[in-house]
């Protein structure tokens, strides 16, 4: 057994670490840092810099721009991202839809969209959930009708992420209401955002931010050619989808920026006469989430030596429930932390993106404060959104119980 | 022992839910109110003056209805329920016990009547950037001056300082920054020369200002206590904004509960998950708990005993705060998507409950308090 990595990985790793140094703008850079959004521009631009150093879809086949890398170095240049913190390319198009398409797409649909989605001149957006079927996205009921060389796609989708940046958007319709069970008829489809019919509808979340939305069809009239693979067959391709998640779904780089940001704010911070980073209760409480925080780590670490040995595409390992739950539960520590580091100067309302913020020019309190309390809101949605912990338990419950 | 509410405090309940139902009933107008100058309507806080609860603590001797703890605490836990966003915790509860604690009669008898009849706001100018929770922690200056006082210093997130008519400022006279002695609390006209104030909303649609103090004149006689008169009706704003909390985790749990019984997935209600009712179940559980806490901070908060007192406010509070947290962010789990969004209540009653936490002292900071 062997904790370090090799030293071409840790040459890899420098590499990297001056990428980023020598490309990220600061100002992207300080953003992300105090938790402010970052544009739409800003998100491509750096895609776009990635990818032509080739490391926007390094896990994609070598063809379409993959690198035939280890799981560790996925991870490694993953995790030096999320710790910078830079961007990471957007997972709607690396980690969901552009391995669909490399995977069942047909060729005409690889080279159509596949460039594209890497260097970002696609920006996509996924539409499986809808009011009615969260975590049983199987209960969906927007329907793709065949009518000739099209489908017609009706329904609702929610939830829809960034749909307002999106020029395509990637669906799950049913194709056959008559099928046995449920997860038979369903189709995977791609649609162009500006076909008429489609309505995007913004949804504010409690943080005031606006980064998801109501997306419907109304008789949206799609080319067969846009269906993914075979009909009927989508619930495979999304399960495919759903499972590929192993490099970045615990965000060890995430939690580890935000903890290096909570000791420099808790340093700058006073708790009577010293600095709160030196009270002791402040320090155990610290301690706490790093040590949850490395076992995390290692398991992350196991789970992709395991991968390296067994293939990259190998059985879904139960243990990436692990790095689900865990990952979140200690993200939103995270933000909680910051929230009672920043303490009563979080309570004021200072978002400046929005439309109705009542000027609060000079900020308040320390740097983040204006950002604290709404990131640990806009928080909570990770142990909701990409299959809940709830239904991540169900799934290592049925892995260790048999059933 | 008795912990049932006696005929007259079980009215007082029904009035005040009476009220809150009118008004709040629809969860879409509290938007509106918010939106107005003052960040609530004044229309309803006429209201709570003609329903008397404005006097509620108050002498019957300076206009008021002599009410104590338990009678903020009712109306404490319904303006929880329905996350009210009037300003009655900072100028009725923590201001007025300050004035009941601390000022002259002479000032009593100018001030109360205008507070019990809705004509004047009053918000404590306490907190400074420096200080956190600790009251003791003041930088602002009052320098005697003839027969008055000068005030100079910056205040941050005082909560209700947007729309108030008086602030009550907390200055020190001598000694260093963290001395207990030497610290002294002024009236003071928030139209005096000199003072300057930014208001905001803040995170839960309540409302606060950042407030400058400059070269700020205020007679002798608007000098209206000490450090343990702040300390005093700081325990009283503690037990009341207990009380809220509860008012906010029934409220919380009672959506999030309904919620699952109608919320189907897999073809059934979500309800049915033992996952799920045992969430539930911890919620409840701490809400309970949580509400005994707030009824034993209710029956502390009078005592004359300042340590004793103390004491329990920082059980109560710790426990709060604690429970907040769970209740709010269980909540929003059990709840999904749905529970992040601005359109729906159960959000906002989760970020009110976030910021109790921070008003008056978080979990921790009650919890080191005792273990001192
Ligand atoms: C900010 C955000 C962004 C999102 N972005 C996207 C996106 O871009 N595209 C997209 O398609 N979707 C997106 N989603 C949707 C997300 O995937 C769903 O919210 C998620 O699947 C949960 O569904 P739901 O919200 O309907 O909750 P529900 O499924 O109704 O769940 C409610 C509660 O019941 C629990 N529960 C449900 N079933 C079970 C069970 N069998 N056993 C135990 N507990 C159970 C859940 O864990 C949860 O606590 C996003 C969601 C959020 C909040």
């Amino acid at each position: 057994m062997e904790l370090s990595f090799s030293s071409e990985e840790l040459a890899f790793r420098d590499e990297v670490r001056a990428f980023i140094r020598d490309n990220l703008p600061r100002d992207v850079q300080q953003r992300m840092i105090e938790g402010r959004e970052i544009g739409k521009q800003d998100i491509v631009d750096w895609q776009r810099k990635l990818n032509a150093k080739g490391w926007a879809v390094p896990h994609w086949p070598r063809a379409w721009g993959g690198q035939n890398w280890s799981p560790v170095h996925e991870y490694i240049l993953i995790d030096e991202l999320q710790s910078a913190p830079a961007p990471q390319p957007l997972p709607f198009n690396v980690s969901m839809v552009g391995p669909v398409i490399a995977t069942f797409g047909s060729d005409e649909q690889k080279k159509t969209f596949l460039p594209g989605t890497a260097n970002l001149d696609i920006w996509w957006c996924q539409g499986f959930s809808e009011p009615g079927a969260g975590s049983d996205l199987a209960g969906l009921k927007t329907t793709a009708r065949r009518e000739g060389d099209f489908y017609v796609i009706n329904g609702q989708k929610t939830w829809t992420t960034l749909a307002q940046y999106a020029d395509w958007i990637f669906v799950l319709a049913r194709t056959n209401p008559q099928a046995a069970k449920k997860q038979e008829g369903i189709s995977f489809i791609l649609v162009d955002m500006k076909t008429p019919g489609i309505t995007v509808r913004p949804i504010q979340l409690i943080d005031g931010g606006h980064e998801v939305n109501e997306v419907w069809f109304d008789e949206v009239k799609v080319p067969a050619e846009n269906l993914v693979g075979e009909e009927n067959k989508g619930w495979d391709y999304a399960k495919f989808l759903l499972g590929n998640e192993r490099t970045s779904i615990a965000r060890v780089g995430v939690s580890k920026q935000r903890l290096r940001r909570v000791r420099e704010l808790a340093a700058k911070e006073r708790a009577g006469d010293a600095r709160l980073l030196d009270a002791p209760w402040f320090r155990e409480k610290l301690a706490g989430i790093e040590i949850d925080l490395k076992a995390l780590e290692i398991t992350q670490l196991r789970v992709l030596a395991e991968a390296r040995k067994s293939g990259k595409h190998g059985a879904p390992d139960p243990k990436s429930s692990i790095l689900k739950i865990k990952g979140s539960e200690i993200q939103q520590a995270t933000t909680e932390l910051l929230m009672d580091v920043v303490g009563p100067l979080a309570m004021p309302y200072q978002r400046s993106t929005d439309a109705e913020d009542d000027g609060n020019a000079t900020p308040i309190g320390p740097d983040d404060a204006a950002y604290a309390a709404p990131t640990y809101f806009n928080w909570r949605k990770i142990s909701i959104y990409g299959g809940s912990n709830e239904i991540q338990r169900n799934i290592i419950a049925k892995a260790i119980l048999g059933f | 022992m008795d912990f049932d509410f006696t005929d007259e405090q079980r009215l007082l309940r029904d009035s005040v839910a009476k009220l809150f139902a009118n008004r709040y009933g629809d969860f879409e107008k509290r938007n509106g109110y918010a939106k107005q100058p003052d960040g609530f309507d004044r229309a309803i806080w006429t209201e709570y003056a003609e329903v008397g609860l404005l006097a509620l603590p108050f002498d019957e001797k300076h206009g008021g209805f002599g009410g104590g703890p338990v009678e903020t605490m009712i109306v404490m836990e319904e303006i929880g329920k329905n996350l009210a966003l009037e300003p009655y915790l900072p100028s009725v509860v923590f201001a007025g016990a300050i004035l009941r604690h601390g000022a002259s009669d002479a000032v009593k008898d100018e001030i109360i009547p205008k507070i019990a009849a809705g004509e004047a706001i009053i918000a404590v100018a306490h907190t400074e950037r420096q200080s956190r929770y600790d009251l003791n922690d003041v930088t602002t200056t009052a320098r005697r001056d003839g027969d008055g006082y000068v005030i100079e210093g910056d205040k941050t997130v005082v909560i209700g300082g947007n729309s108030a008519d008086y602030l009550i400022v907390s200055a020190r006279m001598s000694g260093a920054r963290r001395d207990r002695d030497g610290i002294a609390l002024f009236l003071v006209d928030a139209k005096a020369e000199g003072v300057s104030r930014r208001g905001y909303a803040m995170q839960d649609g309540l409302h606060g200002a950042e407030v400058s103090l400059a070269n700020v004149r205020v007679p002798a006689s608007r000098r209206v206590g000490n450090l343990p008169v702040l300390e005093r009706a700081a325990d009283e704003a503690i037990a009341a904004v207990c009380a809220e909390a509860v008012g906010v985790m029934e409220a919380l749990i009672a959506m999030t509960v309904d919620y699952m019984k109608t919320r189907k997935q897999f073809g059934v209600a979500i309800s049915v998950f033992q996952a799920l009712q045992h969430r539930a179940v911890d919620m409840y559980v701490a809400a309970e708990q949580a509400r005994s806490m707030a009824i034993f901070a209710a029956l502390s908060a009078a005592s004359d005993d300042a340590k004793e007192r103390g004491e329990a406010m920082a059980m109560a509070k710790s426990a709060i705060g604690k429970a907040a947290r769970f209740v709010g962010q269980q909540a929003i789990q059990l709840h999904g998507g749905i529970g992040m969004t601005m359109e729906y209540k159960a959000g906002h009653l989760f970020k009110r409950l976030t910021m109790i936490d921070l008003q008056f002292g978080d979990a921790d900071h009650h919890l080191r308090r005792l273990a001192a």
